[in-house]
């Protein structure tokens, strides 16, 4: 069988933005900074010249492109993931340095503001994995992000203890979770519709709890304390990436065992072979031995408890107090982030951290007053998934009995 | 009429108005709970237990008061106009519910489940703003021009998605998923920019739509009922026709129950898919129309408002029936008008909207569950 030439093919025609940087480029030099107050050594601002970056960026897509036909056609192989992380590096690195023309990047700040939007995505995806691997399509992401939000800064109010509020917020993604896997799985109702309500549902529940009870006693009921940052010995001093990764609160650090956790659970475990399982072909689980509705009900709720904690650092970890709707669609992002990073953990948190990235980069643009609108950036997420999804850019398919209730017969 | 009759106390029918019930009583669990009154008369329960009780019933009766006369029927002025006037508001706001809940229930029907109203929604705004707007033309080909324009955009956005679902099999919830964001952030652009952005101002808000393009109001300028209603009743009827009477509905819903089959039947299953989602987008189209040229008068990021949910609401709620939808849209719509009156009178958060709203469907959707509550034993030959 002959490969389909969908993906050199596309990564041809993406490579136009490419030649069009280069087109556009004026010349001009960027300035890179690189430093940061806690390094060992501080790297030098690095100067690159605009069309030069460019040239480069499209050079690398080019070949890039020329590659992928090359593997299509005389070896008759798809075009191995590597080929497109480097065509998708050139990409950004083009684009990045293009847009901050003739002003200064500050790549720390631009990288930890990302993070920062990522760490919800990042655990909102993580639940969407645990979910959809199992068989239970997860569109709830939001509500079960906004129910950890809401709760964890009413518990950590109440008993002035943020670890009280960490658990509260696990125990509140976990019921707003339950009710999906019990609705998907008891009552066989279409997963697509009880996502969609739930996420209103909670919207609905937080926001007239929040206008009744929140509103009027700020100090009773929403003012929890907020996590410190912690900085991590020597990995903190790394320049650049140092005090971006390794001087954050202890729901990023948290969220860095979580994504290894999930990865480790999912596919060198038993119990991850019978999610999976599950989650495939749920009559030959079953026929195993292999309980199908428990397995439901426990993947989709760790994944609900994780998500609860990516929740709970809108509130504990950023902001503090919780605001009505205050998640802002995250867990949509999240769920673009899951089915760009093909239902893997691992690779659902580098799709998070990207559209954090993308997300954060209006802020860095808007300080250097540059004319390219934010509402661009912000599309990336979505336009990108749509693109992903449409297959593209190689086969996307989620796990075979996602979204199919499965009836013992 | 016998027919009516029967339908009315069919099992369904009944669980249905069983789910309704439920929902508004545990609306009224949370509108007790938010009450000061009733929060005082808690802490001395066992003392006054009658306190207790009254209290809950004053927030609750008081709440829902509020709500019918918001949304039927005045007794409370002594004016005609101003009794009527809530079944009015009623009607406003069930045009656009119900006309992209239309859509969503032909692609439901057909198979598709198309999450993507908000962004059809936007799309058809957009297009019927950009000929109300932009496009100089004389009074009452202005305005049936615009809503073609609504149309053609809704459908153009509906249709890329059955496109691409077709060519290359993607899943349409993902799609209409990320579409709706797309769409909510294209407009949010374009109103930033000279093509939608009232000139002179700084707010991403169009200038108001001229008087050549407006739907003319039916009832007088008092209240807000204007020819989108007229626009939405002609739509349940022509979808009704559609679905049941011809043979593309027919095709549609061969499509819907199962694709192989109608592969094999001889039916262009690609060509369907992107008919179904152009109908579909077409019939929220028409509901962004209507609110730009209708109700709105402007062009704002706001136009979908929480229509797109709404639609999925009324869909399911009327079972994908077309005139079911209608009794949905109505419904809905006079949630939305009286919780309005709700929030001013009684100081209920408007958001217990979405609660009632919520729980309605998935009650509905999950007949054991309601069975259960009141327990009523399962019909023979299971009824849904």
């Amino acid at each position: 069988m002959k490969q389909s030439l969908r993906t050199p093919i596309s990564l041809a025609v993406i490579s136009l933005i490419g030649l069009w940087l280069l087109v556009a480029s004026t010349g001009a030099t960027t300035m890179i900074k690189t430093a940061t107050d806690t390094d060992i050594f501080a790297l030098p601002d690095i100067a690159i010249n605009t069309t030069v970056s460019s040239a480069i960026a499209f050079a690398l897509m080019v070949l890039v492109a020329a590659a992928s036909f090359y593997f299509a056609r005389k070896l008759n192989k798809k075009t191995p993931l590597w080929l497109i992380l480097i065509y998708g590096f050139g990409l950004i690195y083009g684009i990045l340095v293009w847009l901050f023309a003739g002003a200064t990047m500050p790549i720390s700040a631009l990288l930890s503001g990302a993070l920062a939007l990522a760490v919800p995505l990042v655990f909102g995806s993580l639940a969407g994995v645990l979910s959809e691997r199992v068989g239970i399509v997860n569109i709830a992401i939001d509500s079960q992000l906004l129910a950890g939000a809401f709760i964890s800064a009413l518990a950590a109010t109440l008993s002035h203890n943020l670890y009280v509020g960490l658990i509260g917020a696990i125990i509140g993604g976990a019921i707003v979770s339950w009710v999906l896997a019990t609705f998907a799985i008891k009552y066989v109702v279409d997963q697509i519709i009880v996502g969609v309500v739930l996420n209103v549902l909670i919207v609905g529940i937080t926001n007239f709890f929040y206008s009744t009870l929140f509103a009027d006693n700020v100090s009773l009921f929403n003012q929890p304390p907020r996590f410190d940052r912690i900085l991590i010995p020597l990995l903190g001093q790394i320049p650049v990436i140092g005090p971006v990764l390794f001087n954050q609160t202890l729901i990023v650090y948290l969220m860095y065992l979580a994504v290894a956790g999930v990865w480790v659970a999912l596919f060198k475990t038993r119990w991850g072979l019978r999610v999976r399982a599950v989650g495939e072909y749920p009559k030959a689980a079953d026929t195993v031995g292999i309980k199908v509705f428990r397995t439901r009900y426990i993947s989709v709720m760790i994944g609900g408890a994780l998500a609860g904690l990516g929740g709970a650092f809108f509130t504990l970890g950023q902001v503090g107090a919780f605001g009505k709707e205050m998640t802002n669609g995250a867990g949509y992002i999240a769920l673009a982030a899951l089915i760009f990073g093909r239902w893997n953990p691992i690779y659902a948190a580098f799709a998070g951290l990207l559209f954090g990235f993308a997300q954060n980069l209006q802020y860095g643009l808007a300080i250097i007053g540059s004319p390219v609108p934010s509402e661009f950036l912000l599309m990336l997420p979505y336009a990108l998934t749509a693109i992903a999804v449409a297959g593209l850019v190689g086969k996307v398919t989620g796990p075979a009995a996602a979204g199919k209730p499965y009836i013992k017969s | 009429m016998n027919k009516i009759v029967k339908e009315i106390f069919s099992p369904s029918m009944r669980l249905t108005l069983l789910a309704v019930l439920a929902s508004f009583v545990f609306g009224g669990v949370l509108v007790a709970f938010a009450s000061s009154e009733v929060q005082t008369a808690a802490t001395y329960l066992f003392a006054r237990p009658g306190d207790f009780f009254l209290a809950v019933w004053n927030a609750v009766f008081g709440a829902y008061d509020a709500l019918f006369r918001g949304s039927i029927f005045n007794y409370k002025v002594d004016n005609l106009l101003g009794m009527i006037k809530p079944i009015t508001e009623t009607l406003a706001y069930a045009t656009p519910i119900t006309l992209a809940g239309l859509g969503l229930a032909v692609a439901f029907r057909s198979g598709l489940f198309n999450i993507g109203a908000t962004g059809q929604i936007v799309f058809g705004a957009m297009f019927a703003g950009f000929v109300a707007l932009n496009v100089p033309l004389p009074a009452g080909l202005h305005l049936v021009v615009a809503v073609i324009a609504g149309i053609l955009g809704g459908a153009f956005y509906g249709a890329l998605v059955g496109f691409l679902k077709a060519a290359t099999g993607a899943n349409e919830v993902i799609l209409t998923i990320m579409f709706n964001y797309i769409a909510a952030l294209l407009l949010a652009f374009l109103l930033k920019t000279p093509i939608f952005q009232a000139p002179g101002s700084q707010n991403p808000i169009s200038s108001a739509v001229p008087e050549s393009a407006k739907f003319p109001f039916i009832f007088g300028d008092q209240v807000r009922i204007h020819g989108g209603l007229i626009l939405m009743l002609v739509a349940v009827v022509a979808v009704w026709w559609l679905l049941n009477r011809s043979s593309t509905g027919f095709q549609f819903r061969a499509l819907g129950h199962n694709p192989s089959a109608a592969k094999v039947a001889g039916i262009n299953i690609g060509l369907t898919y992107v008919l179904v989602m152009a109908v579909s987008g077409a019939l929220s189209g028409i509901a962004g129309a209507t609110q730009i040229l209708g109700t709105e008068k402007f062009l704002t990021g706001g136009v979908a408002a929480s229509f797109g949910f709404d639609a999925i609401t009324v869909a399911l709620l009327g079972r994908n029936n077309p005139f079911g939808v209608l009794a949905a849209g109505i419904l809905f719509g006079g949630l939305r008008a009286g919780a309005v009156t709700m929030q001013a009178n009684q100081g209920v958060p408007i958001d217990i909207v979405l609660v009632v709203q919520s729980l309605i469907v998935l009650f509905i959707a999950a007949p054991p569950l309601v069975r259960s509550m009141f327990r009523i034993k399962a019909e023979k030959g299971g009824a849904k």
